[in-house]
């Protein structure tokens, strides 16, 4: 009987068989950064311990960055003591940290892969739930709070008991102008924003296949928005190609043996699964949420639905959703109004999201009063994006070009939401209060459809805006 | 770490309903701007107790009858979103020592049982009648039985399900892993050597 991708890994990575039955599971490589790590290291050093494999942790600073000026002392007294205790905890500890000044920082999630320290068959941990994102190239890799980052500073190693795994198949070819956002909010909008809890999501076929590494992370990266905390695509060559000459790679000969072993940890032909879902690519639309849980979307062209049409158990958080966004049943969200354009963001603040919108923003403009800010998710990015000439076409069309950093994504830096403003966002979560101002207002889409509301200044059918056929 | 096992939780409740209340709720990420989780009850819940003027929403934490409560009641997929400990450290931190919910996303789950807060599934119905009963009589004494996975209430007597590994660790004293862990690091520099 075959295998699973999950089920390798973990076999090979499993350490011992603990007291209360849970697995202890070795960390092949561990991210951190200011905001779920001080606390841990603080525990460190209440206890007399030390990292026990400190090559083994990277950090990054991203959270509570300011992304317009990076003087420091920040103006933000706590984000800077943040930032300080971060390089102390660093420099004290001997872990590599990407530092502002290193040119190499940014979002963790984006961080990991550029540099190559993302690799197929490993297990990464994070204390950040959008970890899940570097299974994208075949990693397992989880969301953990901080006494977990705590146990893996110290022992390499957390507590942890298997996952099921459930296959979403997705097959077909998606229409002109639906991108990977569009996939993973249609599986979360199917499957529900609790479907996967207690799963591993293997995302798989040809749908997926066809996918670039980059679109494959931003399905990986909103695995935890459908409760699956555990999400990743089995690698092939596309990811060894993205992987080959980064920096922490292994090269020459080390390269051609982590190859060897690379092709062998995908899920065998006859892997059983747990559950297995498919989907049809050439069903899915640009999709938008319109609630308070990234499972409340609809395509731009359908109604949202009312409390009424909705499985009983979905009725009072969409009650819910339609007051606080104020929204009505039966409206259609293209026409929307919107006050704010966030381009960004562990999903979708990568090269290819930057590549792909310029080419329908050049020569466009932003509409009047929006206020539209595009941030890349690391330095690295942001430098290709300035050879590229992309941020001029972004910094043309009237988008404020930031420096890299998480931003608007969550309210821990100055890039917040005022009041009830709506935001046409390509971030991940349209919780309450999620943006930094309590009654501000996400619509989650992907990254062409925020730069079609930001020109047109509503929500609006990016494949009619920008006449992709 | 040697800890005292969690067996029974005794105490008055508080309903906060609704499902999917995620960690952005419980602790807005404005208020993770520290380096210790220090002084975070205060921020617990905040904006939806609080107007964004300051004024209080009376929201059920800050009414008088459910003051002292112990105990938490919510509906389905608690804490999903964020896998900030900060969300159960600040419900510690509040004073709540168990949460009762219809069901609870996974890591929220594993912080919490780490701090050795025990959270504990109940099936819908009797959920509803614990909330109604509570909302009733908000000085009724509710009871978790860890050992046997059991909810009582006055009259009301129901099971509630909980992950066999964590109702292991807090039976036994070691929800928090660090000692087993830290006890298997000659076997973990084995494996380290093979593992790239």
């Amino acid at each position: 009987m075959g295998k699973t991708l999950f089920h390798k890994v973990w076999d090979r990575h499993a350490v011992a068989k603990l007291p209360d039955g849970s697995t202890q599971l070795f960390i092949g490589t561990h991210l951190i950064h200011e905001v779920t790590s001080p606390q841990a290291f603080g525990m460190l050093r209440d206890l007399g311990l030390k990292v026990a494999f400190p090559k083994r942790t990277f950090a990054t600073v991203d959270h509570i960055v300011p992304t317009d000026q990076r003087v420091e002392p920040f103006k933000d007294t706590l984000a800077d003591a943040m930032i300080k205790e971060l390089r102390k905890n660093c420099s004290d500890f001997g872990v590599t940290f990407f530092d502002i000044p290193s040119g190499k920082q940014g979002i963790v999630h984006i961080v990991g892969p550029e540099q190559g320290i993302t690799q197929p068959g490993t297990t990464i941990a994070c204390g950040d739930s959008h970890t899940s994102t570097h299974g994208a190239f075949g990693a397992v890799a989880f969301g953990i709070g901080t006494s977990q980052v705590r146990d893996v500073l110290a022992t390499q190693t957390m507590a942890l008991s298997p996952l099921k795994v459930r296959k979403i198949e997705v097959r077909d070819k998606l229409g002109p102008g639906v991108y990977a956002k569009d996939i993973i909010l249609h599986i979360i909008r199917t499957l529900g924003v609790n479907g996967g809890t207690g799963y591993a999501y293997e995302y798989a076929g040809p749908t997926i296949e066809g996918l670039s590494i980059e679109e494959r992370m931003t399905i990986c990266n909103m695995s935890i928005e459908g409760g699956a905390r555990v999400g990743y695509v089995n690698p092939d060559e596309k990811t060894f190609e993205y992987l080959k000459g980064r920096p922490y790679c292994p090269k020459g000969k080390d390269w051609d043996a982590a190859l060897t072993e690379w092709r062998k940890v995908a899920s065998d032909p006859d892997a059983v699964y747990d559950d297995v879902k498919v989907f049809e690519a050439s069903e899915i639309r640009p999709t938008v949420t319109w609630g308070i849980n990234p499972g409340q979307g609809i395509f731009i062209d359908e109604a949202i639905p009312s409390p009424e049409q909705l499985p009983v158990a979905d009725r009072s958080s969409a009650k819910e959703a339609l007051e606080f966004m104020k929204f009505k049943a039966g409206q259609k969200l293209a026409g929307q109004k919107i006050q704010v354009a966030f381009f960004g963001s562990c999903t979708n603040a990568r090269l290819s999201d930057f590549v792909e919108a310029s080419r329908f923003l050049k020569g466009r403009k932003v509409a009047k009063g929006i206020r539209a800010i595009a941030v890349p998710g690391s330095q690295g990015v942001s430098k290709i994006c300035a050879e590229m000439g992309i941020d001029k076409i972004f910094r043309e069309a009237g988008f404020d070009w930031r420096e890299a950093g998480c931003s608007m994504c969550l309210g821990m830096n100055p890039d917040q939401l005022v009041g009830d403003e709506i935001c046409a966002s390509s971030s991940n979560r349209n919780f309450k209060g999620r943006q930094g101002s309590p009654t501000g207002r996400t619509l989650l889409m992907s990254p062409v459809m925020v730069a079609a509301a930001a020109v047109t200044g509503e929500v609006s059918d990016a494949r009619k805006v920008f006449a992709q056929t | 770490m040697s800890l005292s096992p969690i067996k029974k939780v005794t105490g008055r409740a508080v309903p906060v309903e609704g499902d999917d209340i995620d960690t952005d709720r419980i602790i807005p990420a404005r208020y993770m701007r520290c380096v210790t989780f220090d002084g975070l009850g205060e921020f617990l819940f905040h904006d939806i107790r609080q107007t964004p003027e300051g004024k209080s929403t009376k929201h059920p934490i800050d009414q008088a009858q459910f003051n002292g409560s112990t105990i938490l009641i919510s509906g389905m997929n608690f804490g999903c979103g964020s896998s900030r400990e900060h969300a159960p450290q600040a419900i510690v931190r509040a004073g709540f020592k168990a949460v009762i919910a219809g069901n609870f996303a996974e890591i929220f789950f594993g912080n919490s049982t780490t701090l050795g807060l025990p959270c504990v599934t109940a099936k819908k119905e009797d959920l509803e009648a614990l909330t109604q009963l509570i909302k009733k009589e908000p000085s009724t004494e509710v009871q978790i039985d860890l050992e046997n996975l059991k909810v009582s209430a006055g009259k009301l007597s129901f099971p509630v399900t909980m992950k066999a590994s964590a109702q292991q660790g807090l039976l036994s004293g070691r929800y928090d892993a660090i000692a087993d862990l830290l006890a298997n690091l000659p076997k973990v520099k084995e494996l380290a050597a093979h593992l790239p």
